[in-house]
């Protein structure tokens, strides 16, 4: 870009002109454009598949990880990876959605989008890391559960059903990072807990702007406005009570900096673990149960207009 | 010529019908298509008499036929939305609900009620899906959720009838987080042991299938109830090919191990009262 002369602010001299000037202005440009970025955009951004995921995340906030495969019931599933690590010396279970970067990847882990058996096997750990009073940490980063034949038949529903009723009892901390999309039941499978937070260029939502373009416009043209009426960002989700924090973003996003992005995402997790850690499990228990039980928008209608 | 003498001209069809007009008496199995008396349908509990189709029927008449005599007392049925992204598509989701409101005669997909069942008392929540597809948004999840404390608080027993292509995508992320918060409410019914029986028709699909919907004590379905997590145009879609025959289908979930139980429609009183037996004392 700065090898473009005509790129170069009016009346500047290419050869005088201060690279260090010009990268800053570059800087100021993206920072201004950063904050005006548009649901679609965002979207975007966190399906950019330089992106880090789970395993880049595993790589750079844990050490010792060593991965559990399986759900001891049909299979493993590629799609979640779930482990036993140290995080910052201490014993943690973590759990998360990976997608892949190449196309051999990608069809490895099924795009992140888990079958059963991926739900079924995080929630193994989770009753592992219980049974031995270790936290538990949820990356979520999916576009959805896996729509399949197979999944339907080995009953996707129910295995993030039960996923969502035993999270909620779990007796250990467990805190939940969306890093990138976060996709309907898919990613509530595993993202029920004290904590949830949020990559500031991740989303939450309970229909992907796609489908919900293809349902309610009949036409897949409109996912740009879909993204925007589902208000999926984490600004809004943390404006609405759903979400805890919103972790910040450097530059043009966590794609163009893993390292700062783990750093962010690591000193989240340590200081919402330690506030969560604290309480006894019993309050902890509550606490959880009372976030959740919160969630909602109802208003109760004047009772003349009652239906007998 | 002897080809060319018919030279009359084309009639106009009468005006006036010479068939008997049936209109509203008869009605056409969407299944078997053969013809059926609407009345015999309505005291069959809208069950096709001739191939045994189990037709949708709204929450009422759902709550008439499970509770001794039909009757029952409705809780919370004011709540409504607040339409908390001030959701529009091609139209306002606030005109939606305004004029669904109107036409359904209810504030939101969900009754929840009180009554005797085979004299016991017990809380029965059903679904409405004529109120846009039955969806799951805030309402529904804070009425099942208080029906849920109330199944705690009183200690009777809990069924919820559903009937719903999943979450309402109008509320966004609060839909969604209603899964989770049923859920955990669910959790608490469950370690206190106060039975809940979960009664999937047709549909009973997304949202609503991965989260309470499957966590019954018991989970029994209508039979062809169409049940799953994802819908079958999306699994087409996706996959690219032809599904099996029967695929989602109540049956077929049986055979794959993922219900309890096919009960009738006729059946399903007797079959809770006998479960809730099983359950308590």
């Amino acid at each position: 870009m700065t090898d473009d002369p005509s790129r170069l602010p009016p009346g500047s001299d290419p050869d005088t002109v201060d690279l260090e000037d010009v990268k800053k202005q570059v800087h100021e440009l993206r920072k201004r454009m950063g904050s005006r970025l548009t649901p679609w955009e965002r979207v975007r951004l966190s399906r950019h598949e330089l992106r880090p995921y789970t395993l880049d995340y595993v790589e750079r906030l844990f050490t010792h990880f060593s991965e559990i495969h399986g759900d001891r019931r049909f299979g493993d599933d590629p799609a979640i990876v779930a482990g036993m690590a140290l995080f910052h010396g201490e014993p943690v279970a973590v759990v998360g959605q990976q997608k892949g970067r190449n196309m051999k990847e990608r069809l490895l882990r099924n795009y992140g989008m888990a079958q059963p058996e991926g739900y079924r096997k995080a929630l193994r750990i989770m009753k592992f890391a219980e049974k031995f009073q270790r936290p538990v940490i949820t990356l979520i980063d999916t576009p959805g559960a896996y729509p399949g034949i197979g999944a339907e038949e080995r009953g996707q529903a129910e295995a993030i059903a039960y996923n969502l009723r035993e999270m909620a009892r779990l007796r250990v901390p467990i805190v939940c990072v969306v890093l990138g999309e976060g996709g309907s039941g898919g990613a509530l499978g595993i993202g029920v807990g004290d904590r949830i937070l949020m990559l500031e260029n991740s989303v939450y939502s309970v229909i992907s702007p796609e489908s919900c373009s293809a349902i309610l416009w009949k036409d897949q043209e409109h996912a740009e406005e879909a993204a925007r009426a589902l208000k999926l960002t984490p600004d809004y989700l943390y404006e609405f009570g759903l979400i805890d924090e919103v972790l910040p973003e450097t530059g043009d996003g966590a794609h163009t900096d893993h390292a700062t992005a783990a750093k962010t995402v690591d000193e989240a997790l340590q200081r919402h673990l330690a506030e969560v850690s604290r309480l006894d499990p019993e309050e902890r228990s509550r606490l959880r149960y009372e976030k959740f039980r919160r969630m909602g928008a109802v208003a109760e209608a004047a009772a003349k207009e009652s239906l007998a | 010529m002897p080809f060319s003498k018919d030279k009359k001209p084309l009639q106009a069809p009468p005006t006036e019908e010479k068939t008997v007009r049936t209109e509203g008496l008869f009605f056409k199995c969407d299944n078997c298509r053969q013809i059926i008396w609407k009345k015999e349908l309505e005291s069959n509990l809208n069950v096709c008499p001739k191939c045994d189709f189990h037709f949708k029927i709204g929450a009422r008449h759902r709550l008439e036929l499970l509770f001794d005599e039909g009757q029952y007392q409705e809780f919370d049925p004011n709540l409504t939305s607040t339409d908390p992204l001030n959701f529009f598509d091609r139209k306002s989701y606030r005109q939606r609900l305004e004029e669904t409101q109107k036409a359904v005669g209810t504030k939101d997909a969900l009754i929840c009620a009180r009554g005797k069942l085979g004299g016991r008392e017990m809380i029965i929540c059903a679904m409405e899906y004529s109120f846009i597809g039955g969806s799951m948004g805030a309402v529904m999840g804070e009425k099942i959720t208080r029906a849920i404390e109330a199944a705690l608080a009183e200690k009777r027993p809990l069924v919820i009838v559903s009937a719903s292509g999943g979450a309402r995508m109008m509320e966004g992320a609060f839909s969604l987080m209603q899964m989770a918060k049923i859920s955990a409410a669910l959790a608490r019914l469950d370690e206190a042991g106060i039975p809940y029986i979960s009664i999937l028709t047709d549909p009973t699909t997304g949202g609503v299938t991965a989260s309470f919907a499957m966590l019954g004590d018991l989970n029994v379905a209508e039979p062809g109830a169409l049940i799953g997590f994802a819908g079958p145009r999306v699994i087409e879609q996706t996959i690219r090919q032809k599904l099996p025959k029967g695929f989602q289908r109540a049956e077929f979930l049986l055979e794959h191990g993922m219900i309890d139980a096919i009960v009738p429609r006729k059946e399903l009183r007797e079959y809770l009262i006998n479960a809730f037996k099983f359950c308590l004392s």
